[in-house]
């Protein structure tokens, strides 16, 4: 197996889609969140709601780490690129979101900061290695799968003794935003999202493992069936969702076996814990500010963090007034709802941070779906109503 | 940043644990990739890999298990011919 294209062959998909037809009885429906982005992109880009019946509801949750971060941090970084001496790393999902008055860190580069796109965070480590005058940052973001990444870059720093390199650090934490929207007034009380159950998260789920979904299957009463990125994965855990759904349970299942084990990555959580502790709470775009929901780099390590070094403090920076960004990381409304989607709204020129990332509901839409109801976005209100 | 797509391990250089370095062959392309979270990653197998570091292995006998179960759910009698 090459553990790829097996996942997307289409007649097994029609297969699983028949069989999910088949057994999706149930007169209320079922509504299921994935909270990855890499499931939503999937979704979109393989049309599996096509392939779904009308009863089968897939939610899109706030799993893009480029879509959570909110305004005041990437101002905060194109402060801190201004610098003279400052040489901020980044990785290129975050070049064009948008920060406060049309800025982003690709226009700060095109005006003269020295921002520099990187592959891996040992990359961030090499650059401050060899070029010993420049202060670099490492502008860190991401869930639990680019975290251990960071910490390792950290470790390197300090073993190779390098005075000139920090980490922005915005890592966040996924079990943290699962337990937030499920405590949201959207989902318990004012029932504007009805969940029956998520998509847990795929790669994340291979760092942290199964064990931490527990707690929601177990206290908010839904099934978690851990799920592949691929077409087939995400048809087979919609079925094994469907059919606990059907049963009455409320377990963790893994569909995703192959990769995900129940205790997780042991290296990569213990080198996390390390560099890295909890922030009492971190501001989230569309979640507001969430108890307990990021890292940063603990005092031990604190020379190489660099809101220290720098000074940096907290800012608050308001969204642009149209976009509808949190509520569609909430699950609340879906792309087409927003009235820049797709009119001042690209790609190309992002007004809010889901079109940007690939992983971005409103991009993934936008790439894959708007071809599908096309017609229905100059009239969003219709595809909003069910 | 989560998404991954899995790539075989050709070769694996180094015993610093902290830059154990394997090439990976990603349908062709190859890149390096740090191996310090799968110290148990051996070559031949394959990797899931985020912005650099591998952080899963992938296990075969799983895999093929989850895949038989689902060719069944799908009523294919085909996994033979789409495993080979």
């Amino acid at each position: 197996m090459k553990h790829m294209d097996e996942y997307r062959d289409g007649r097994l998909a029609r297969g699983l889609a028949a069989r999910i037809a088949a057994e999706a009885t149930a007169a209320k429906g079922y509504h299921f969140m994935e909270f990855c982005g890499g499931h939503t992109h999937a979704i979109s880009r393989y049309g599996l709601e096509d392939l779904l019946p009308s009863q089968v509801r897939l939610i899109h949750g706030p799993g893009c780490p480029v879509c959570v971060l909110p305004v005041g941090r990437i101002d905060t970084a194109i402060r801190l690129a201004a610098r003279a001496e400052v040489t901020l790393c980044t990785y290129g999902d975050l070049m064009r979101v948008p920060g406060s008055k049309g800025t982003s860190l690709l226009r700060a580069k095109a005006q003269g900061a020295d921002i520099r796109m990187i592959y891996s965070a040992a990359d961030a480590v090499a650059i401050a290695r060899a070029e010993p005058r420049r202060q670099v940052v490492l502008f860190a973001i991401g869930f639990e799968t680019t975290t251990p990444p960071t910490a390792l870059a950290v470790r390197l720093a300090e073993r190779l003794q390098l005075g000139n390199f920090t980490v922005f650090c915005n890592h966040v934490l996924t079990p943290a935003a699962i337990q937030n929207i499920l405590e949201s007034p959207d989902v318990r009380e004012l029932g504007r999202v009805r969940l029956d159950g998520f998509i847990g998260p795929a790669h994340v789920s291979t760092v942290i493992g199964s064990q931490p979904y527990a707690f929601f299957a177990e206290e908010f009463a839904k099934p978690v069936v851990i799920a592949g990125f691929e077409p087939l994965d995400v048809l087979q855990a919609v079925l094994m969702l469907i059919r606990q759904a059907n049963e009455g349970r409320h377990e963790v299942e893994n569909q995703y076996g192959r990769a995900v084990r129940s205790e997780g990555n042991e290296h990569a959580k213990a080198a996390v814990a390390e560099v890295f502790e909890l922030r009492k709470s971190f501001e989230w775009r569309g979640l507001g500010l969430v108890p307990y929901s990021a890292l940063r780099i603990k005092r031990q390590y604190g020379t190489f963090d660099a809101e220290r070094r720098f000074g940096l403090e907290e800012v608050r920076a308001k969204d642009n007034p149209g976009c509808q960004c949190g509520a569609v990381l909430r699950g609340v409304k879906k792309p087409t709802d927003c009235k820049l989607f797709g009119t001042v709204c690209t790609p190309e020129t992002p007004m809010g941070s889901c079109m940007v990332s690939a992983e971005g509901a409103c991009a993934a839409h936008w790439t894959y779906k708007r071809f599908r109801d096309g017609e229905r976005k100059s009239t969003p209100s219709a595809d909003v109503a069910a | 940043m989560c998404l991954a797509i899995p790539g075989k391990i050709l070769s694996i250089t180094g015993d610093d644990p902290l830059v154990r370095v394997g090439r990976i062959d990603f349908g062709g392309v190859v890149k390096e990739v740090n191996l310090v979270y799968t110290p148990e990653a051996r070559p031949g197998e394959y990797v899931l890999t985020h912005v650099g570091f591998a952080m899963a292995v992938i296990d075969e006998i799983e895999a093929r298990r989850m895949f038989d179960t689902l060719c069944e759910v799908a009523g294919l009698e085909e996994k033979a011919e789409s495993m080979a």
